[in-house]
């Protein structure tokens, strides 16, 4: 179901300055990826690149492949519409539909695909609910606005809104930045749960999130003072915790970063 | 009120600048409040002056006021009614309404998300300085230019639809309710734009990327974050538009042919409004005449009161989804 991804030599620009700058990796399907790093280092330019979401911003622009099961993204002829449609974002804070109900919610992405039956809609609703561990909760009020959900509730309805449509790929940046220890912590093992059908990758500042929950770690920082972006290091993530090979690496997991 | 204020001031620890705060406080709510209350006492003499004015000529009246389709209040037995004026005035209106609101949210849509930076610049520049238009050149316009122009698109019209009562009748003229209300709809298109633009550009980012994601065309973004978003702002301004177009007076006093009939074939010599009535009728109105026209002029406001209480009725309806709140 979900596929490989590859980057190589990827750049990414706002207007003439460049965010990030030559970054290549390799993401293996059913796999979690983390991204840390100091803030402004390009990690949510990068993120972003990955879903085409990047060039939605005026001026902004990107250099590069990202392979996803060996089809440029970026290769000429590949609608931005369709790879977000393979490739489901979850942004840092909270975004449902004020206008929309919970449920209308979780179809809004369905309704993009096509037509199709109101029991199936049903069904990948529930579904998509209970995979976003939300539908115990709201199974009772799915007419109401999602705006009134709590904001632990509205990130899950959000995870449910990006699962419903079956991407192959997740992105998830800072998603529990703004949720409380219980609803962060149930939003990690949902993310555990979800990597049986999708790759996910998360932007995370908090490193017993990346080291609880990822297989794979990679490290982002500036190349130095008004510097683009660069991966310094990507490893399997208990490498990267016990026993990183680069020092900036090592001084910012344990905190003694700048 | 007051007292209430001064208990949870004095049981603060900052006493000193708390009563320097109400030092400066007390003036000013005494200037608001007294301001409020200013308005209320001049809005509410202006309706006891003119009930006073109407009731007189009301009396007067041989016809229903609100069933008589003549204006004869100087006759030595005055008859007159509202009826086919208030028609007039709502129905234009609403035609006004129904071919305006689309282009105004077209217009608005292009500038707020599809024209390039410079250019959406330049338009909603444009579109500010026609809303600041006034009316009579709208109306000037519609006389000179529009009027002789819609006799040839009214033939048509007659000739090939004329089945369908609304374009149906037995003369054509360029002198139409069509003319008139195409008028209206030119007028209140801009400050309709105007507002939805605003409305359309105060989006949050957050929910027109939200679906994006999902893989939105950009058509599909403003439909399913823009619109919904903008949905009470949009029919504020159309009730805005609506309102003008409703009292708007030397546009259509010029393009009306003053007549006193409720027809509905909008390409037939004939329409009249309430507001074009009492322009039309004010300089030769005797004692009654003046009565009678207040009294039309007080059944526009009412009618302008209803159809403000109503879209706020539908915006309130589904307040908990405006997103308001978020
Ligand atoms: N919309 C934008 N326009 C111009 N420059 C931007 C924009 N967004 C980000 N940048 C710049 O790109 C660089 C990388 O920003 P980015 O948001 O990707 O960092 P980040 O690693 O996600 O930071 P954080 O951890 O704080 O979220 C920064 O220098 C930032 O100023
Ligand atoms: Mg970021």
């Amino acid at each position: 179901m979900s596929q490989q991804i590859q980057v190589s030599g990827l750049d990414a620009y706002y207007g003439r300055h460049k965010a990030i700058e030559d970054i290549s990796m390799t993401i293996e399907p059913n796999t979690i990826t983390a991204f840390i790093g100091p803030s402004g280092c390009g990690k949510s330019t990068f993120l972003r690149t990955l879903n085409r979401m990047h060039e939605v911003i005026p001026g902004a622009r990107v250099e590069g492949k990202v392979l996803l099961d060996g089809e440029d993204l970026y290769g000429p002829g590949v609608e931005p519409v369709s790879v977000r449609r393979m490739i489901g974002m979850v942004f840092q804070r909270p975004n449902p539909f004020p206008t929309m109900s919970i449920y209308e919610n979780v179809a809004a992405g369905l309704r993009l695909n096509g037509r199709r039956s109101k029991s199936e809609v049903d069904g990948i609703v529930e579904t998509s609910l209970k995979g976003a561990n939300l539908w115990n909760e709201v199974k009772d009020r799915l007419g109401k606005p999602g705006a009134g959900l709590s904001g632990g509730q509205q990130q899950r309805l959000c995870i449910a809104r990006a699962i419903a449509v079956r991407p192959e790929v997740l992105l998830m940046d800072e998603p529990c930045s703004a949720l409380d220890p219980i609803s962060t912590l149930a939003i990690e093992d949902l993310m555990a749960e979800l990597k049986s059908q999708f790759t996910i990758i998360i932007v995370t500042h908090n490193m017993q999130q990346a080291a609880r929950v990822s297989d794979r770690t990679a490290f982002f920082n500036l190349a130095g003072q008004g510097q683009p972006g660069r991966v310094i290091e990507m490893d399997e993530t208990s490498r990267i915790f016990t026993n990183p090979s680069q020092k900036a690496t090592e001084d910012y997991i344990t905190g003694r970063f700048g | 009120m007051a007292a209430t204020v001064h208990t949870r001031d004095g049981g603060s620890a900052l006493g000193r600048s708390a009563s320097r705060r109400s030092r400066g406080e007390t003036p000013f709510r005494y200037a608001s409040t007294g301001a409020g209350i200013l308005l209320l006492a001049i809005m509410a003499a202006i309706a006891v002056f003119l009930v006073v004015e109407a009731i007189p000529a009301l009396r007067a009246n041989t016809g229903g006021f609100f069933t008589t389709q003549t204006w004869e209040p100087n006759a030595t037995r005055p008859s007159f009614g509202i009826a086919a004026l208030a028609f007039g005035t709502v129905f234009s209106a609403l035609l006004a309404l129904i071919m305006a609101v689309p282009v105004a949210v077209g217009v608005a849509l292009f500038i707020s998300h599809y024209a390039p930076r410079r250019l959406a610049g330049v338009l909603g520049y444009v579109v500010d300085l026609l809303a600041a238009v006034p009316s009579v050149v709208y109306g000037l316009w519609g006389i000179t230019f529009l009027a002789p122009f819609m006799v040839g698109p009214s033939n048509f019209l007659h000739d090939h639809l004329g089945f369908i009562p609304l374009f149906g009748g037995d003369i054509v003229a360029g002198r139409s309710m069509l003319t008139a209300s195409l008028v209206l709809a030119v007028m209140i298109l801009p400050i309709i734009a105007a507002i939805s633009r605003e409305v359309f550009l105060q989006v949050p980012r957050a929910h027109e990327e939200a679906a994006l994601a999902l893989g939105a065309t950009r058509w599909e973004v403003i439909r399913m974050a823009v619109l919904p978003y903008g949905r009470p702002g949009v029919i504020s301004a159309a009730m805005l538009g609506l309102g003008r177009a409703m009292g708007e007076t030397i546009a259509v006093a010029l393009i009306f042919q003053a007549t006193f009939d409720i027809s509905f074939r909008i390409l037939t010599p004939q329409g009249n409004s309430i507001a074009a009535n009492i322009a039309n009728r004010f300089g030769e109105a005797t004692q009654t005449g003046r009565g009678a026209l207040i009294a039309s002029g007080l059944v526009l406001f009412v009618i302008t009161l209803l159809v403000n209480m109503g879209a706020r009725f539908i915006v309130a309806r589904r307040k908990e989804f405006s997103g308001a709140a978020a």
